[in-house]
């Protein structure tokens, strides 16, 4: 695992889960769950459609509650507008006529949350500036975002995450319909955020292979069971298959994780739109 | 038609001066929020709330309140039950044009039992910026300082939620309660328009010269900027030329406005096709 540089002390875990459940009416997405996530560490957070992956980033951003359990980022319950977190949402096309450039979007990251009209300093212009040019992006900076490719506006992204300066990056898909080059690039500007600044990254994906090399464990998801461990312990043909309930076949492929099994195939090629529903 | 000597000689009445003073503070308005409206495309709900100011108008004229607030109530009831009724975004389209169209008839049928002058309910429809009094003046630089006020407070995460909802969403920006507030702040707008260029117009003022901006800059600081000067140069250059022929103004401020529509949009033609 990676040590911590700098940002939160060695002690406090970045994002704690104790005996945490979360349940819509009669339905139970998961229950029991006890989660430590330490500074600079990768999580991936893999399952089905529906098994409460989103949900999980919606408590740790304060905006969804626990049934019952706590939940603690840096030490602290998850409160809305918490700015130790950065979020980067699902690869989303923004409209062509969008009038907004990079700097602003990025610049709404540190404080679009806060009232007022907003007086845009010095400081204000070089911090969006540095955060733009760590992801590669001055150079699209004032550029309608609209006009941008999914891949830039992604790098946008996770600039506008970035630049708040958190210790737990929270990404929900983020790779979604990117091209290859495009999903190694800003797996790659996640993976070093967290080995330069010891920042926690909790990487929800139904794919986990793009995001392969940087994980550290994996919490898998499935019908309100899970199983949290290594990616070794966790995506072998034995846990998948009682996670499932189903024989599940796991092949390791060269550099890659192939996961086999009519149910499994069909819900890993989706990704989670329909959670999106679930409890609004 | 234009007569310059008449033009500078009705410069000189005091209504005419008052109706300026009206058209400008409705265009800063209309202005300001105008890119907000736009980026929201909010479009018909301004039309569908402008209409129901009209009927709220009507009343006003029929019991023989002020027209202002009549036109006031009527936008305020409109943009709450917009809100109420069109919460789903697959709703909201077909709730506007039901809520439009039933306002608009009430509306009509309020006008006709009207017994007073024609020039009165034709003017609520297309504007009748001569009949502003000082109270309406009054009551218009009131409600846009007011409106300004509050958007002032809120304009930040109002953008964030406007242009990247579920960013904005998880750094716990109120979006339940800001697109409601933003409704009332609209209906407000309207309610002024109303007054001014009249409900069929609203439109003019609150849409075209932001839609203008937005074709020519990128930054939101700017295209405000722009939509209010567009918004000012339409409103008060309307007015001016009106005044000669004796033209309703809105017939001159929707022409200047869409002119400058026209002209953005093949400025951003041109840029398009210089940058490759």
């Amino acid at each position: 695992m990676t040590q911590p540089v700098s940002g939160v002390s060695a002690e406090t875990e970045a994002v704690s889960l104790r005996d945490a459940r979360l349940s819509y009416g009669q339905r139970t997405l998961w229950n029991g769950l006890n989660l430590d996530v330490e500074p600079g560490e990768f999580l991936a957070v893999l399952g089905p459609n529906g098994s409460g992956k989103t949900s999980l980033l919606r408590v740790l951003l304060g905006t969804q509650e626990l049934t019952s359990g706590t939940a603690r980022v840096v030490g602290e319950s998850p409160g809305k507008g918490n700015r130790r977190i950065g979020y980067v949402p699902q690869q989303r096309a923004m409209a062509s006529g969008l009038t907004l450039r990079g700097t602003d979007l990025v610049g709404l990251g540190l404080d679009g949350h806060r009232w007022g009209v907003g007086v845009r300093g010095r400081a204000r212009r070089k911090r969006v500036a540095e955060a733009l040019d760590a992801v590669g992006a001055s150079e699209y900076g004032n550029m309608p975002v609209g006009q941008l490719s999914g891949g830039e506006q992604q790098r946008l992204r996770v600039a506008q995450a970035l630049v708040g300066d958190p210790d737990v990056l929270l990404c929900d898909e983020p790779l979604l319909s990117l091209d290859l080059a495009h999903q190694r690039t800003v797996s790659e500007l996640i993976d070093r955020r967290r080995r330069e600044a010891g920042t926690a990254v909790l990487f929800v994906t139904h794919e986990i292979n793009p995001v392969l090399s940087m994980v550290d464990r994996v919490l898998y998801l499935v019908a309100g069971r899970f199983r949290v461990g290594t990616t070794g312990e966790v995506m072998n043909s034995a846990t998948l298959s009682e996670l499932y309930g189903t024989r599940v076949e796991v092949i390791r492929v060269a550099d890659q994780i192939h996961v086999a099994g009519a149910h499994v195939a069909l819900c890993e090629d989706e990704p989670h739109h329909l959670e999106h529903a679930v409890g609004e | 038609m234009f007569d310059f000597d008449l033009t500078m000689e009705l410069l000189q009445l005091d209504f005419v001066r008052d109706a300026l003073l009206a058209g400008a503070v409705v265009g800063l308005v209309a202005g300001v929020l105008g890119p907000l409206v736009v980026t929201r495309r909010m479009s018909f709900a301004v039309h569908g709330t402008s209409e129901l100011a009209f009927t709220g108008a009507a009343a006003a004229l029929l019991l023989g309140v002020g027209i202002g607030y009549g036109a006031l109530a009527g936008a305020i009831a409109a943009a709450l039950l917009l809100g109420l009724l069109g919460q789903r975004e697959s709703d909201r389209d077909s709730v506007i044009g039901a809520v439009l169209a039933f306002g608009l008839g009430v509306g009509v049928f309020l006008l006709w039992l009207y017994p007073g002058r024609a020039q009165n309910k034709f003017g609520l429809l297309v504007g009748q910026i001569a009949a502003v009094d000082t109270t309406d003046l009054a009551l218009l630089t009131g409600s846009a300082i007011v409106v300004l006020a509050v958007l002032a407070v809120i304009y930040r995460p109002l953008l964030f939620a406007s242009v990247d909802p579920d960013v904005a969403v998880a750094r716990g920006v109120p979006t339940g309660w800001l697109a409601p507030l933003f409704a009332v702040l609209i209906g407000v707008a309207s309610a002024m328009g109303v007054q001014t260029v009249g409900a069929l117009l609203v439109l003019a003022l609150l849409i075209t010269p932001a839609a203008a901006a937005c074709r020519v800059t990128a930054s939101p600081l700017r295209a405000t900027l722009l939509a209010v000067v567009f918004a000012e140069v339409a409103m008060v250059g309307g007015i001016l030329l009106s005044l000669a022929p004796g033209v309703p103004v809105s017939a001159f401020v929707t022409a200047i406005a869409f002119a400058i529509y026209v002209a953005c949009r093949l400025v951003a033609r041109w840029r398009a096709r210089e940058s490759f």
